[in-house]
Formats: C-alpha cells, structure tokens, sequence
C-alpha cells in the first residue's frame, strides 16, 4: 500500500473523484429511464423489483468506501448522490437527503469497523449489509408503516438488506475491482501494481 | 521572475517502462518567449505538466531537477499558469464569471478586487459574452479564451500554454494567438507548445526542440535552429517553414457514387445540407466552429437519426441493406461499410489496451482470429503504436491516441471513411503518412470524407471541399482558402504546402 | 437532455431567499409532517405548498412536470396497499382473493398518497428554485460547510449535463465498432451495463483531470480562501424558516382538533 493512505486528509482528487462517482451513478439512474422507459412502471407497480433497484442505488456508498479509503468517504458519496437526485428532481426531493445520509452512516460504519484498514470483500458485503440495514430501517418507520407487517414491512426491510449485501456490497467490490483495472484509478491505493509497458 | 531551471529532469508515468522524458538540461529566463517542439509523444506535454507541479509522487518517477525561480514547481504553484490542451476538463465552474474567479478565490483575492480583475481578463482575450453565461454553452474556442482567461487572472509569472489552438478554425485560432500577444506582459514567461510552427513564431523568440528518448536537441532563435538543423528535424517530424510535403492528388477520376445527402440537417446542430460522395474521391468539409461539421460527420456515418432530409448508400456501398439507411443498419454491417474517426478520439476508445482496441472491430465483423491479428500487427506498425500495444488508449500522448483512432477505423476496411479532424495535433511525420495512408486508400478506390481545419491537408489530399457555414450549405471543388468568402475554383497553390 | 439548472423566475421573493435557508425551510416543513399517517393534515400542507408557489416564481404547469414521478409513485402505493394493506377494515368494496379492498384501505391509501405529495413537494419547489453554485456559496458561508468539499461537488455537479453527452458519444463509439444488440433484450442489458461502466470509467478520468485542472488553479494551496460571491443569512431568511416551522404545525394542529391525527409512531 502507498503512502497515501496512511494520511486521512483528502486530496483534492480524492473530493473530486468522490464526488464525480456519486454523480455518475445519477446520470446512470438518468440513463436507465431513457433506455428502460418502457419498463418503468413495471418498477414502480412490483414491490420486489423495486428493492432490487436499492441495491444499485445504495452503491456509491461502498465504492466511494473502496475508492477513496479515507473516513467519511462512504458517507460524503451517498450524501452526494442523494443532493444531486434532489436537484434533477428526483421524486422523493428533499427527503432523499436525510435518506442518503442516514444511508451513508451505515456503510460508513462498516469501514469504521476494520478502522479503514481493511477493504477486501468481508468487508465491503458488511457495508452493503449496514448500509441496507439502515435504509431498511428508515423505509420501515418512514414510509412503511401503514403495510401488512408480516406479509410486507418484514419481508421489504429483509429484501433490502439482502440487495444491498448482494448488489452494494459483491456488486461494489466486483466493480471497484474492474475499475481499478482500467487505470482510471492508478492515483488511488485500489490500484494493485499492474505490469509494465 | 518566472524563470525555469531543469538539470538532468526526467520522468517515467506510473505504469510505463519507458521514460516520458529524460536528461532536460535547460534554462529559461524571466520573460522569454520559449516555442517547445518535438514529435509527437517525445514528452513535451509531460514537461508542461511538470513545470506546472501537477506531476503527483504517486503518479510516477522523477530524476534530477526541476525548478521556478529556485522553488519546486509543486510549492511555488501561484507562480505558474497553465492552460491545458483539452479545454473543457479545465472549467470548474458552471458561469463564466465564476470560473475565472475560481482561481483568485483560491489565491486568497480580496472580495473587491476579484471582479474587477475577472473582467480585466475577459476583457484582454476578448472575450465575447457576459460573465453569467453558461460554461457549457461555449464552442471549443470560446472555452480556449475563458480558459486562458482564468489563467491570466492570477497574474501568472510563468504561463504555460500547451497546443492552444487545436481544434479552432483559422479565425478563432488566430483570436486565441493574439489574445496571448496581448495579454503577455514584458515581464511574464512564456512557454508555448505548438506543432504549427509557422502561426506560433511571432509570439515567440526562442525554439527548443526535445529529443525523443531524452535530452534536448537544439535550443536557440528561430533562424538559428532552422538553419543549422531544419532538415534533419523536418525528417524527424517537426513542422519546419519551408520544408513542403508533396500533396496527393487523385491517380483516376472519381467512380460511382457511395452515399448522398439530401437536405440532411439535424437541427439546431445542422442546417440543411447536400452532398454526394464517390468511390475513388476524397471529400473534404470546412467551416468554422460550430457550423455543424461534426454533427454531419456522425449523421453520414450511420450513428445519428437524421432530424431532416435523408442519406441514402448506394446499392454497391449498402449490399443487402440497400432499402434502408445506413443509421438502420446492425452495427456489424455498418463497421464493413461505413468507418468513423471521431473529432475527440478518446470518445471512440472502449477497450482498455492499444491492441484490443484495433482487434475490436475485425472481430465483431466475424474474421478469423489469425486475420485479426495481421490486420493489427500491420495497422500498429504502419501507425508506429507497436511499442504501445499493451497501453491503455488513455494514457497516451495527443498524437498517440488521434493515430489510434484512425487506426482502429481503418481496421475493419470500410468502403467508406469519415474522419473528424484526423490531422489536428500531428506531428510532421505522422501528418505526412496520414496523408499517404488516406491517398492510397482513395487510389484503392475508397471513398473517404475529411472534416478538417487544416487548410494543408485540404490542399495535400481533397479532390473536392464542401463548405458548411453555419446556416447554408455549398458544394464546390477543392479550395485551400476554405473559410474565405467568395470562392473561386483555385487549384492548390505548391506554396500553400510547407 | 439532463439539466440542473433552476427552472423557475430567479426574481420571486421567495426564490431570492438564502439558499440554505429554503433547504432548512423545506426539510422542516417536510419532516414534521412526516410524524402523521391521517389525510387531514398533508391536505392542508399541500393547500398551503401551492398556495406559497408563486411566491417562489413557479408556474404550476412546472411544477406538474416535476412533480411526474410522484404520480406513478400515487400509484404504487395503491396497488401495494390494495394487496399488503395492515388495516382492512371498514366495508368491503371488492373481495378477490388477496385483493380486498374496502373503504379504511382507500381512506389509508388516501392518507399515504397525499403524505407522499405534502412531503416531497416542499423539495420540489426548493430545488427547482435554487442554483447549485449559490447553495455550495451558501453551504459554505452561512452553514459553515468546509469549503473543499463544496466545491470539490460542485464541480463534480458541473459534468452532469457532459456526462448526459457521454452516454451518447459512447454508444455512437460502439455502433461504428461493430457493437450493438439488435432486438434481444438479455443483449440489451448487457450492452446497457457495459455502457454505464464506461460512463464511470470516464466519469472518473474527468474527475482526475478536473482535480488537477483545480490544483493548478491554487484549489487546496493551503492560502485561506476569499469569496467573490456573498450569500447572506438575512432575518427574512430566518422568517422563512420560522415560517415553515409554525405552518406545518398548524396543520398538524388542525388535524388534532379535528381528532383526525394519527402519529407515525403510537
Ligand atoms: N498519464 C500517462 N500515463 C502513462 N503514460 C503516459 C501518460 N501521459 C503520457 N504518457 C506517455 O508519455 C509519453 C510522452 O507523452 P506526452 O503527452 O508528454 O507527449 P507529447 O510530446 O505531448 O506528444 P503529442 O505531441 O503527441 O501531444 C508518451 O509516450 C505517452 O504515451
Ligand atoms: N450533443 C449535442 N447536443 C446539442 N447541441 C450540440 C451537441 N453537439 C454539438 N452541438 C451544437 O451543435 C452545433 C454544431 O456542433 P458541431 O460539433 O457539429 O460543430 P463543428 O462544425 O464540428 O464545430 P468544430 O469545428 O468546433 O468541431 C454547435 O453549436 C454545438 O454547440
Ligand atoms: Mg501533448
Ligand atoms: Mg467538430
């Protein structure tokens, strides 16, 4: 490992890049609209599917956690993307906001943990986990409360976590992973000494 | 002050095993006017960066030393200012305004003198619209100026300029170089990057040319360095005045025709335009910024739905598709047939090494592994990329990656090729078999159409120019003045060539 | 095409308030409602949002635009309700199989759908007025927010409409390669992943070199920093704040001496 991490001062591409990752992952939402409009409404009319996409949606947390290794990453990446889907006019707004933080809490947790020490997968599946859990935990006293709970707050909050440790946390870690094999990450420590041309 | 000292400087990027640059001894005094040249990839942008102190530790090796005014380039940053190549990764801001105040909020500024100073600089690269207007909103040229703008508002003491006027048409271009004229005050540094050396040499006194592999091979006047060793460096691949390369005119007439527009515009990007291409012909488009020339290139390419008017391929040029236009066809089919070389080429890369990226397109046209790897080890070699096969496109010099994307177009051997600005920021060299490799391919009987700029290109290959202004259209023979008004048929003079 | 711009008349005397301010306004306004499940009270809240809106300089065509997804969201809920509702009291209206709907069902969909609406609009109507330049201004000047990381996402911000124009150069680059799906959708998919990860790769490439451009422009030199633009905190702002506070608890008031209100946790 390089020098860089032992130093929890962000650089100014560490900010920088955190941040473009949260936004790309909202121009990404953006795109899934366009490509998928058709199928859209299928996400909205079918409970399961919806927690699905969560997963995808609780991703910046980890990679931001995986990329950056600083503390606070996790967390500032999801704050981030919640802001920037506030401005696009998302549909929950302002909401997504306190949503993206208390998000980004959990994931941030996780790293906190292993005191930024560790990013391997263990590691990121339990910042998918916690991230999910704490979503999980705010749909279930936010927005659920008026559903069957055995039948649907249960089986909801359980689905997040289980997105979120599957997508978010394997998903996030498989993607830092080929990130980091493109070279776009060659100023980071992810990016494990590559052969020479 | 803003004076550069290098002794023994050299740096290897993360990753790579050859040096970028090595052994630079060199000294520049306070207020010169220093032209940096080389070909293509010895290192010159690598210098620039270095001089700027955006060469991170963690992004490679440094040998020997590099300093301004006795400081290391990576303390003594307020000193320096720098405007990159590629203008729109260096805007920060969403408004005008505020981006050329960025850096004098960062400098610590008082508050009240921020904007006063903002407009100083607007002012001195003429810059044409009010400070709210929306960054995004800018052609290529105007985010040039506001760049340069935003350097010139620290008052740099060294300014650093790295191939200012690429992409811009002949006007803008010509904006841009006397903006620095004007802006240059006698006691600021420059230090200018710029593979057309003609245009550059009233803004400089002093040329210093690297040597490829290191070191610096001839430092002193212009007349000097071109008269001791303009022909050995003509050879090499810098652009020296008065050394011609001999232009390519068509071997046969033109054949049948490939592909017509008719009415074809997408607006607002593209008004109206009619155009034909034949087999056997080379087509150039000019205009100035803005006028829609790389709008039409992707609309004849089959990569955009036109929004008026239509392209129509011949039976010959479409096969089997030729009911449908080429932005139906499956995308295999349309690699065979129609090639496209796109104006910025790391938006045509999508692979992660040189090599894959030429294997791509043989590949999805379905040829056999074996010829695969011919066409790639012909194409690597033609284009002097073997040494880069393993790189990843994006690590490679300007030069580099523009020759990679053509390479990776000619690969799957379309009839037909559309390049977008395939000469800009080409070294001498480089140019001159771009211009041999687009004439043989046009004698083999291709057709092929060259958006460009470059009024040297237009007269060395075009057997014909259409003109895009930003609202008509017109359709007329080969005419080296381009962008001028009123448009006699004029052969390519011998003298327009250098 | 993608935008982050404010869409409504800059000029309104609301719009013209701190942008932190609207922020704070907005998420007190929202949250407080939040604390009931009964219809009365997002009713009255949202009567209030459009009575305030042009305050705020918005058309209210703008804001049915903005306010599109919520629509399907409405519908979401009903449909999940009609199938996982808690409460099925009430007299039935259609019995078949899991779907049971009866009229504490609708009165429950009714509640949660107007909650929706009087919750996320009050963001709707902040966002869509505010300029991301002036809230990072704002974040750092009036809510102390460290100024690197305002920036550092403001330009990150910046790339969201470029970033639009990626997505498309990237598919263009694919088409002339030879790449493309045709119909299959399993094909699609993968070509949709494939694109989305060059966006990031890409994305991130500006990222470094935008972080770079920022450097070489004395970004993080250490030198304290200077505003060339001024947000202030003016007592309007805080009027609106306040404003917000005592107009959401008059709703929920209301809806207490009506006897209507029903608290999110009881
Ligand atoms: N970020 C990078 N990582 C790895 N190698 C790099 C990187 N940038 C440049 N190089 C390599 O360093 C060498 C010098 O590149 P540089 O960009 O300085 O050349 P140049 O003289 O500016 O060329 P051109 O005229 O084509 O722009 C090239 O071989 C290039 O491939
Ligand atoms: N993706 C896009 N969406 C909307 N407008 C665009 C897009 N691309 C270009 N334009 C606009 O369309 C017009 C024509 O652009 P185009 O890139 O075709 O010009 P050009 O002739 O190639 O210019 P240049 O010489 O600078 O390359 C410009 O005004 C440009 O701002
Ligand atoms: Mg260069
Ligand atoms: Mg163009």
């Amino acid at each position: 490992m390089k020098s860089t991490t032992d130093t929890s001062r962000w650089r100014t591409i560490d900010i920088v890049v955190a941040s473009v990752i949260a936004v790309a992952f909202g121009v990404i939402f953006w795109a899934w609209g366009l490509v998928w409009s058709a199928t859209e409404g299928a996400f909205a009319f079918f409970p399961p599917a919806q927690t699905l996409l969560y997963g995808v949606w609780l991703m910046p947390a980890v990679i931001g956690g995986l990329v950056i290794r600083k503390p606070g990453a996790a967390l500032y990446c999801e704050t981030v993307a919640a802001v920037l889907s506030a401005l696009l006019g998302s549909q929950w707004a302002g909401t997504v906001i306190p949503q993206g933080i208390v998000q980004g809490i959990g994931a941030e947790l996780a790293f906190a943990a292993f005191r930024y020490r560790s990013f391997r997968l263990p590691t990121a599946m339990l910042a998918g986990a916690l991230t999910g859990l704490s979503a999980a935990l705010f749909d279930f006293f936010v927005w659920n409360v008026d559903y069957a709970l055995t039948d649907y707050r249960i089986p909801y909050a359980l689905l997040t976590i289980v997105s979120a440790t599957v997508i978010a946390g394997v998903g996030g870690w498989l993607l830092t992973r080929a990130l980091a094999n493109t070279g776009v990450l060659d100023r980071f420590p992810v990016a494990q000494d590559r052969a020479l041309i | 002050m803003g004076g550069v000292l290098l002794r023994g400087f050299g740096w290897r990027h993360a990753g790579r095993r050859a040096w970028a640059l090595r052994g630079v001894d060199l000294r520049v005094e306070a207020g010169e006017r220093v032209l940096l040249l080389g070909p293509s990839g010895a290192g010159k942008s690598t210098l620039l960066s270095a001089l700027a102190g955006l060469l991170p530790e963690d992004s490679g090796e440094q040998e020997g030393l590099v300093e301004i005014d006795g400081l290391d380039p990576r303390k003594g940053r307020e000193r320096v200012g720098i405007v990159f190549q590629d203008p729109e990764t260096q805007l920060v801001m969403a408004r005008c305004g505020d981006d050329v105040a960025f850096g004098l909020e960062n400098r610590g500024v008082p508050t009240d003198e921020i904007w006063p100073r903002v407009d100083e600089a607007l002012h001195r690269v003429g810059f044409p619209y009010p400070r709210d207007r929306n960054t995004a909103a800018l052609s290529g040229g105007e985010q040039q100026r506001l760049a340069l703008a935003g350097a010139l508002a620290l008052r740099p003491e060294l300014l650093l300029l790295d191939e200012p006027t690429a992409n811009l048409d002949p006007a803008g271009a010509d904006l841009v170089r006397q903006a620095v004229a004007r802006a240059l005050d006698a006691d600021t540094t420059l230090i200018l990057v710029e593979h057309r050396v003609a245009e550059a040499l009233p803004l400089v006194d002093r040329v210093v040319v690297l040597e490829p592999g290191g070191g610096v091979r001839a430092d002193g006047t212009p007349e000097a360095v071109f008269a001791a060793h303009g022909a050995a460096l003509a050879a090499e691949g810098v652009w020296v005045p008065g050394h011609p390369i001999a232009p390519r005119p068509a071997t046969a007439a033109p054949g049948d025709l490939l592909l017509t527009a008719d009415r074809l515009g997408l607006p607002p990007r593209l008004g109206s335009t009619d155009l034909a291409v034949r087999a056997g012909e080379a087509l150039a488009v000019r205009g100035p910024n803005g006028a829609g020339k790389s709008t039409l290139a992707l609309l004849l390419g089959g990569l955009l739905r036109p929004g008026t008017g239509r392209v129509t391929a011949s039976a010959e040029l479409a096969g089997t598709d030729h009911r449908t236009p080429p932005h139906r066809w499956r995308a295999p089919a349309l690699a065979r047939r129609i090639g496209s070389v796109f104006q910025d080429p790391e938006h045509q890369f999508v692979t992660s090494t040189v090599f894959d990226e030429l294997a791509l397109g043989p590949r999805r046209t379905g040829q056999p592994e074996a010829a695969v790897k011919e066409t790639v080890a012909g194409l690597l070699e033609r284009l002097r990329l073997a040494a880069l096969a393993a790189a990843n496109p994006y690590t490679l010099s300007g030069g580099e990656a523009r020759r990679l994307s053509v390479a990776t177009a000619l690969a799957t051997a379309p009839r037909l090729l559309i390049c977008d600005e395939p000469t800009f920021g080409q070294d001498r060299r480089t140019w001159r078999e771009l211009v041999d490799l687009f004439a043989d391919l046009r004698d083999a009987g291709h057709g092929v159409v060259a958006v460009t700029h470059d009024a040297d290109f237009v007269a060395a290959l075009a057997d014909r120019t259409v003109t895009l202004q930003r609202a008509a259209t017109s359709d007329g023979p080969a005419d080296p003045a381009g962008d001028r008004a009123g448009r006699p048929a004029i052969q390519p003079g011998r003298d327009d060539i250098r | 095409m993608i935008s982050i711009e404010p869409v409504a008349a800059p000029g309104a005397p609301l719009a013209r308030r701190n942008p932190v301010a609207k922020v704070a306004a907005a998420l007190v306004f929202s949250f407080t409602l939040l604390a009931t499940l009964d219809p009365v009270a997002p009713a009255i809240a949202i009567a209030l949002e459009l009575a305030v809106l042009p305050l705020f300089g918005i058309g209210y065509r703008v804001l049915a635009r903005r306010a599109m997804p919520l629509l399907l969201s409405a519908a979401g809920i009903l449909v999940t309700l009609v199938l996982f509702a808690a409460d099925r009291s009430g007299r039935v209206l259609l019995d078949a199989g899991p779907v049971l709907v009866t009229t504490g069902v609708l009165l429950t969909a009714l509640g949660l759908v107007l909650r929706v609406f009087a919750v996320a609009l009050p963001g709707v109507i902040v966002f869509a007025t505010t300029d991301p330049t002036d809230l990072a201004d704002a974040l750092i000047q009036n809510a102390k927010a460290p100024a690197r990381f305002a920036i550092g996402a403001l330009a990150a911000f910046r790339l969201v409409p470029l970033l639009g124009q990626e997505w498309q150069m990237i598919s263009m680059a694919r088409r002339a390669r030879g790449v493309d799906a045709g119909r299959n959708p399993f094909a699609k998919l993968r070509l949709f992943a494939s694109t989305a990860f060059a966006l990031l790769v890409g994305a991130i490439r500006r990222g470094t070199r935008l972080a770079v451009a920022m450097d070489a422009r004395g970004f993080d030199a250490g030198t304290p920093r200077t505003v060339a633009r001024r947000q202030r905190f003016t007592r309007a702002d805080a009027l609106l704040i306040a404003g917000a506070v005592v107009l959401a608890g008059a709703a929920l008031t209301t809806s207490v001496l009506l006897g209507t209100f029903r608290p999110l946790i009881s």
